[in-house]
């Protein structure tokens, strides 16, 4: 029996929608900041408007839907999910007011594609953009990387009850520390201590490199967010070809590699724990995974001749398999590139790894190699239970911070993410074909909308069908989300029309 | 006789600027057709963006066409040429080089380039100066002024 949502609450998801977008307008402050510093007026006027309109919607939500009381689970995934549209079009805003993007919809696609770390854009001749809107591209990645909510949350909020619920809305449904908003403090530290240091690498690379220095530290800092919060936006249209450096390559893979593991990871390392990498599951799967991906990937070129040289070889087919398995979608080759030159076999390897995607509670998207290792677990469980005596116990156990005894409980939620997952790609890739576009060439580019990637065989393009973008803003949105608040979304309409009350 | 005269007349004064260098090849067409092009002189024209990435006695000078940018590897006394390159501030030199477009660089771990033998401008590039646009100067003005109104409306509903 499906209930018709109260009265009570709209009021309660209208209200915490509001502070959510104040605080979403509140960050526009710092691409407005660094307008001014470079004396763009334009790109600041833009900002200001998006700031005025983001805060008056917030203050008439939270003033009109003024309540006291916390938040329910349901309510919970409600504001996350729509907190996530409201910031794609309210994000948006400044970016079409540039006059970068064809149309408000394309805009709404990269700020969809920015949020939710995806990194697939519209926009036309980025090589133009100001240094206000170009940075409010890569902020939004790190904001969707750490959740929008939980920047409210860690920022805006105080004590609040009902925040593991919208924190576990936004797919991280594993504290760190026993507190939510401590937890989301947490992330927000080792982001920002990264942050610091991934930029001083970048930024004294991009110098050696022979880019100007404000150039080299403000690219620094732009690829340093989409890199750690697995994004792939890049300040020039030529994305990571632009440096031509092997060294500003090898920076970006550690950092999308860190971006790809697990806060709780994180902190155990940080604690002095680094045994913990070697023993955990994740790591673990993450490990065999990127090998075997990669030999799929290499096995590819090499028989096609792709990369003459053996370094050429591993730097492309290495470099685009991370990028693809952390979600990132960061490239040194055109996009056109994978479908003219690099074959099925390579191109399924690099499908494979945007699938899988890196680790939990992490800024990846995808499967993830928790799920994953613990589907092969209990697949291993019932092969054993199949092989030994009838008697015989099969006892699985594995390694996630502390050892876990394999139990139903874990394998069907797993079991159902991935499940979805593997039906929001092929509903993607069906769209594509309908759309006229070949099965490999939809397949790899709805994949990466989907996993939050941001690879593209040349799919996505401002001449692309609307249904396609429409299609794919879908996908990024359900893929980020880990499909609960998106699934809850969509019952309390059915709940709204057919609901008892 | 006269009128065969004319023509080459015409075609000279007309193809004059561009002696030496054949007929620019679009990014697209390069990218596309990568395999055909590999090893092979081109003619690339497009504008400098970015940065000039000096490496040694060379450097790196991207050029963008109107759809994709493509690196170019020339020496860098050649690129000392380059005045202008294309940013939010300023429109960059217009520039068309003549070298060996490389699908997979042996060189460069198989990045696509050109490497230049001979540069040339065409056009030079110059500052942007940006003109206020007056309807969202209004419009910010008059949304702070409504800002404010709901500011104290909010405050007042309070107390």
């Amino acid at each position: 029996m499906i209930l018709k949502p109260r009265l009570e609450d709209f009021k309660v998801i209208g209200y915490y929608l509001g502070k959510v977008i104040i605080g979403l307008g509140l960050t526009m402050m710092l691409p407005l900041v660094i307008g001014l510093a470079f004396c763009e007026i334009n790109p600041s006027l833009d900002f200001a408007l998006s700031i005025e309109i983001a805060l008056l919607a917030g203050l008439l939500l939270v003033k009109v839907f003024d309540t006291e009381k916390d938040l329910n689970w349901m309510q919970g995934m409600i504001v996350v999910s729509l907190s996530w549209l409201a910031a794609a079009a309210l994000g948006a805003i400044p970016l079409y007011l540039s006059g970068h993007w064809k149309s408000f919809l394309d805009a709404c696609f990269d700020a969809m594609s920015g949020f939710a770390t995806t990194g697939l854009t519209l926009c036309q001749n980025i090589d133009s953009l100001s240094y206000a809107h170009n940075f409010w591209r890569h902020l939004i990645m790190f904001i969707g990387g750490q959740g929008i909510v939980i920047v409210a949350l860690s920022l805006f909020v105080k004590g609040l009850a009902g925040a593991f619920k919208m924190y576990v809305g936004e797919a991280r449904d594993e504290r760190v520390l026993p507190n939510v908003i401590n937890t989301a403090r947490f992330i927000w530290i080792v982001s920002i201590v990264y942050l610091v240091l991934g930029t001083l690498a970048l930024g004294i690379t991009g110098l050696l490199a022979g880019m100007k220095p404000v150039n080299a530290f403000f690219h620094g800092t732009c690829i340093f967010m989409a890199a750690f919060d697995t994004g792939g936006f890049a300040p020039q249209s030529q994305n990571i070809l632009y440096y031509h450096s092997p060294a500003y390559e090898i920076i970006t893979i550690s950092i999308m590699i860190l971006g790809a593991l697990n806060f709780k990871l994180h902190y155990h390392l940080w604690m002095g724990n680094p045994k913990e990498i070697f023993k955990n599951i994740e790591t673990r799967t993450l490990f065999i995974t990127v090998m075997l991906t990669f030999f799929i990937t290499a096995i590819g070129l090499d028989k096609l001749g792709v990369y003459p040289q053996v370094i050429a070889l591993f730097r492309k087919g290495f470099y685009h398999l991370i990028s693809a398995h952390t979600g990132t979608g960061y490239a040194t080759i055109y996009a056109k590139q994978f479908i003219n030159e690099w074959g099925d076999l390579a191109l399924l390897g690099i499908i494979i790894a945007m699938a899988l995607g890196g680790a939990v509670c992490s800024t990846t998207g995808g499967i993830k190699m928790l799920r994953l290792g613990i589907v092969v677990k209990a697949l291993l469980q019932d092969i054993k239970k199949i092989i030994l005596p009838e008697r015989a116990i099969a006892v699985q156990k594995f390694h996630h911070i502390k050892e876990v005894f394999l139990e139903d409980k874990q394998v069907r939620p797993a079991l159902i993410i991935t499940l979805s997952y593997l039906v929001l790609y092929s509903f993607g890739a069906l769209v594509g074909m309908f759309c006229g576009y070949p099965f490999l060439n939809s397949l790899f580019e709805s994949t990466s909308a989907a996993a939050n990637v941001g690879l593209s065989c040349g799919i996505t393009d401002t001449a692309m069908p609307t249904v396609l973008k429409a299609t794919y803003i879908f996908q990024m949105w359900a893929g980020r989300l880990e499909f609960m608040s998106v699934f809850t979304l969509l019952g309390v309409f059915v709940g709204a029309i057919r609901g008892k009350k | 006789m006269k009128k065969n005269f004319c023509a080459i007349l015409f075609l000279f004064l007309f193809l004059s600027p561009r002696l030496g260098f054949g007929q620019p090849i679009s990014s697209t067409e390069l990218i596309n057709k990568a395999k055909e092009y590999d090893n092979k002189t081109v003619t690339y024209s497009g504008e400098a963006v970015g940065d000039v990435m000096r490496r040694g006695e060379f450097a790196w000078v991207n050029a963008f066409d109107g759809v994709s940018a493509i690196g170019i590897w020339l020496s860098e006394d050649k690129a000392k040429g380059i005045n202008f390159t294309g940013s939010f501030k300023s429109a960059g030199d217009i520039i068309e080089v003549e070298g060996v477009f490389h699908r997979a660089c042996k060189e460069h771990g198989g990045d696509l380039d050109i490497h230049a033998a001979s540069l040339k401008k065409i056009k030079d590039g110059s500052v942007v100066r940006e003109v206020v646009n007056k309807r969202k100067r209004i419009t910010t003005l008059i949304l702070l002024g409504v800002l404010c109104l709901a500011l104290i409306w909010t405050q007042l509903k309070i107390k």
